[in-house]
């Protein structure tokens, strides 16, 4: 399935979004949030969220702000 | 006691986290400000990448409370879903809105601000709104829900001071009751003094400790600023005179 993983075309095997981070190496503490197009998806919903094809994926980390 | 939403803070000084030399110089800075609030954000990164969770390490060990910004967001949907990404994140539920309208001076939109505003705080956010010195937008932020208001003193950035002194004066005096910090657009510590001076609770600082020659020196000179300005305003200032008045008395005065 081809999807967009913060703006980037990817050829994937994950169904679901818990898999898909699975799938692109994300460590399972490492601290994230994530949106699947454009609707925020808690870590909790991760698991149950299917994906479908062209599904637009966003994953966000901490960084400095103003 | 000024209360943010029930929390009184350590400091009057909130200061951004952005544009420092190096994450030594960030923690230093923090420290040397004494700062009551640091800002973050989120922003998009690779599996493998480290460098969020070596900035959320060091921020969690700098122990000041964070308040997550929803920077860069232009309408009410990207701004909204920023917030609930940023609230897992970061782990609270304080939020500094921004929705951006105007790219060339980053000016807040107050029309999409209030919707967004209205939107996160039936959500159960604590929102603090980036917002210009509009009465009229102050009294509907504050009608969404905001407990606090955060009028900018100039465009982000631009070192400009307090561009509307009456604007400002003007948004203080109507709402004496509400928390309001003056964030955006200060340069140099005298330009907090004067927004404390007028009464604002705290305010906001990054691109003017980050981008200093010694952001951990400038760092503790806006921290004495903004104490010398509260102390003032607490001290009540004397009045504007157009003309002069003599300070030593003219009484007794030898006619010479």
């Amino acid at each position: 399935m081809q999807i967009q993983v913060n703006g980037e075309r990817h050829d994937v095997q994950a169904t679901t979004l818990s898999a898909l981070l699975d799938e692109m190496g994300y460590d399972a503490t490492t601290r994230i949030a994530t949106a699947v197009d454009g609707c925020f998806v808690a870590a909790r919903q991760r698991p149950a969220h299917a994906l479908h094809e062209g599904a637009q994926v966003e994953i966000l980390a901490p960084m400095q702000g103003g | 006691m000024t209360l943010f939403y029930g929390t009184e803070l350590s400091s009057r000084l909130m200061l951004g986290t952005a544009q420092y030399p190096s994450p030594e110089i960030l923690a230093d800075a923090v420290r040397r400000a004494g700062a009551g609030v640091v800002t973050v954000s989120l922003r998009r990164e690779a599996a493998g990448a480290r460098a969020g969770q070596a900035f959320w390490e060091l921020i969690r060990g700098l122990d000041v409370p964070v308040l997550p910004n929803t920077a860069g967001c232009h309408t009410v949907r990207e701004a909204v879903t920023t917030a609930q990404m940023a609230r897992e994140v970061f782990g609270t539920d304080w939020i500094k809105l921004e929705v951006i309208g105007e790219s060339d001076t980053l000016q807040p939109d107050m029309f999409a601000l209030v919707e967004a505003a209205r939107i996160l705080t039936e959500d159960g956010f604590r929102v603090f709104p980036y917002m210009t010195e509009d009465l009229v937008g102050a009294e509907r932020l504050l009608r969404a829900g905001c407990e606090v208001l955060m009028p900018w003193g100039a465009p982000i950035g631009s070192g400009k001071g307090l561009n509307n002194l009456f604007g400002l004066r003007a948004l203080r005096a109507h709402f004496p009751d509400v928390p309001m910090v003056v964030d955006a657009g200060i340069g140099v510590p005298s330009h907090a003094a004067q927004a404390m001076e007028l009464g604002y609770d705290a305010v906001l600082i990054n691109t003017a400790v980050a981008k200093a020659g010694d952001p951990a020196e400038m760092a503790r000179a806006f921290a004495m600023a903004v104490e010398a300005g509260r102390m003032a305003y607490i001290a009540d200032p004397m009045e504007e005179r157009d003309m002069a008045v003599p300070s030593t008395p003219v009484i007794g005065q030898a006619v010479l």
